[in-house]
């Protein structure tokens, strides 16, 4: 009989490594929400000198995929300086775990975006990041390439989903290639929105399906 | 499969052996088709085997042999009620009626006919699952000809108040469809003193086997036949007849009885009060009352907890269940019974349905609710929505 998960997948989930929460924490990053089925809470403890990932630790509320890709992403990251970690992509976590049906890809890449997240916010607070730069296509589309296709398994951009973007004046449209009554559209819209909203200065995300 | 606590039922239910033995010799010995009383003796053994069927099931709503047509299954009698009645309404009525928590075999075909021209209403139900009378009532116009409403739902067991919906369509001139797939012989459902119209029976749930369903028409109900063919099943339904599925779902329903109810509902009790004692912070989905909920299900929503993570955790201890959250259906969505009855996206993704049968025991009642406590606790602890 075959359950959908690899053995390292129910491993994973059954005995995840790195759970819990950690009161001292340098950085720590939340994504997803009970809402949208899948929520990941990360948390960073960072040699201040080396940038090595001392200690790192995950919650979840979430399904088989998410809590395992959680164990997984930590085990990778744990030890690891942050621009060591920065490379970590959900296709290492993937790959790691012998691979993940690809209609939970998207439950899994929660865990990766998570440690991103928690990076970019420890650099954030400690002097590290860059200058606030006005949102193009071009970093719409970069943001877009985080969101899964759930038919594939890949990303909407590479998988051609995505047809266009606009962006003006606070005004991003997304034009996807499906029609509005497929069974995913209402997930995706989400997905995307929630991916675009939070760019600083944007403020209304329209997406327009446009498949037959 | 040995010590695997099987609590799906409302999805398809052990074909009991003494059902099995029924259909055999369907299979290698009586194998001809039924045909008419005029025909060779093989043929009329058959013919004389389906009607027997049709009379066992006919008796157990008060209805007769000839308002019965055999079907492949729930899915089919919903189609043909659905469609059929409104084909039969061509040109005259043209508005259809059903609640927004029906089985996808309804809800779709009453969307498919939307694209064909009828106008369809669908109707609220509350936070039990119980249908909006007020709204039922304003929702039929003059020219609704059809109304569909389940007996029994699927996810969360309410059962509707069928006497007094049925006196709403009758009092507003529109036919009675009810889906009781999921309720029939679990549920009273009495045509001698319900006027519903059709009515829609499964065999699979009730220990019968897949592929036989059944059609309640009641006589002189204006349907238009959509399978076409042959002369059979009162020409409403061409195909020739599955005897052996026939034979078998009427040994179902022999075997079913106010008896296996009432066990059923003794476990659907121990399992409610196994849960309370052992697992905090639940709460249940569906009727409070147990009298207006489907003898074998319980319907729980675990706080802090997603329902993937607690169905594959308990499969690997043997126990067979489902639930309503995203992750676990094919679209990615959240159910859509509980998301009309007004649920977060939270509660419905916690949510775990266990369906009973008169196969299981105490014991695996028991078995059930530690089992539950230990995986919701176990992921209570990795939760972030844990305090």
């Amino acid at each position: 009989m075959a359950l959908p998960y690899s053995e390292k997948v129910l491993d994973h989930f059954l005995h995840p490594h790195n759970v819990g929460k950690m009161k001292d924490a340098d950085a720590l990053a939340t994504e997803g929400s009970p809402a949208c089925g899948d929520m990941v809470k990360l948390y960073l403890k960072v040699d201040e000198k080396s940038r090595v990932i001392q200690d790192i630790k995950f919650e979840s509320y979430g399904c088989a995929s998410n809590i395992a890709t959680g164990s997984v992403i930590t085990e990778l990251a744990k030890g690891k300086t942050l621009d060591e970690a920065k490379k970590i992509n959900w296709k290492a976590a993937n790959e790691e775990l012998g691979g993940l049906p690809s209609v939970k890809v998207h439950c899994a890449v929660l865990a990766v975006d998570a440690l991103r997240t928690a990076i970019e916010n420890y650099e954030h607070s400690h002097g590290l990041n860059k200058e606030k730069i006005p949102t193009t296509e071009d970093i719409v589309m970069k943001r877009l390439s985080r969101v899964i296709n759930p038919i594939a398994g890949l990303d909407v951009v590479k998988t051609g989903l995505v047809k266009e973007v606009r962006v003006g004046q606070g005004d991003v449209t997304v034009w996807v290639d499906l029609p509005e009554d497929h069974q995913f559209a209402n997930n995706l819209r989400s997905e995307i929105i929630e991916r675009i909203e939070p760019l600083w200065d944007v403020q209304r995300v329209t997406v327009t399906f446009t498949g037959a | 499969m040995e010590n695997r606590i099987y609590l799906d039922n409302a999805a398809a239910s052990r074909t009991d052996p003494e059902v099995v033995r029924a259909m055999l010799p369907y299979f290698d010995e009586i194998y001809a088709v039924a045909s008419s009383q005029f025909s060779h003796t093989p043929g009329i053994l058959a013919r004389e085997a389906l009607d027997r069927s049709r009379e066992i099931l006919a008796r157990r709503i008060a209805a007769s042999p000839e308002e019965i047509l055999f079907t492949s299954g729930g899915t089919e009698s919903n189609n043909l009620a659905v469609k059929g009645a409104a084909w039969a309404a061509r040109g005259g009525k043209k508005h259809l009626v059903c609640s927004k928590i029906e089985h996808p075999s309804v809800l779709h075909s009453c969307q498919w006919l939307e694209k064909q021209g009828f106008g369809l209403t669908t109707v609220r139900v509350d936070g039990e699952g119980f249908v909006d009378l007020d709204h039922l009532e304003k929702s039929i116009r003059p020219d609704t000809l059809l109304v569909s409403i389940q007996h029994g739902n699927q996810e969360v067991g309410t059962i509707q108040p069928l006497d007094r919906i049925a006196g709403i369509c009758r009092k507003k001139g529109a036919l009675l469809h009810t889906d009781a797939s999921f309720s029939f012989t679990q549920a009273d459902l009495d045509l001698s003193v319900i006027p519903a119209d059709l009515v829609t029976l499964s065999a699979h749930r009730i220990h019968g086997p897949k592929g036989i369903g059944a059609l309640y028409v009641r006589k002189g109900t204006p349907i238009e036949k959509m399978m076409h063919g042959g002369y059979h099943e009162y020409n409403l339904r061409s195909g020739t007849e599955n005897v052996a599925g026939a034979v078998g779902f009427a040994r179902a329903v022999e075997l079913s009885g106010a008896r296996e109810t009432a066990r059923i509902r003794a476990l659907q009790r121990r399992l409610f009060e196994r849960l309370a004692a052992a697992v905090d912070d639940f709460r249940i989905n569906g009727p409070e009352d147990m009298e207006s909920r489907l003898p074998g299900n319980v319907n729980v929503s675990f706080d802090r907890v997603e329902g993937e993570s607690v169905v594959l955790h308990l499969d690997m201890k043997g126990i067979s269940v489902i639930t309503g959250s995203a992750c676990f259906s094919r679209s990615l969505e959240p159910s859509a019974v509980m998301m009309a009855m007004g649920f977060s996206h939270e509660r419905a993704h916690g949510s775990i349905r266990f369906t009973l049968s008169r196969f299981n025991t105490e014991e695996e009642m028991d078995r059930t609710a530690e089992s539950s406590r230990d995986v919701v606790e176990a992921l209570r602890k990795i939760s972030p929505l844990s305090k």
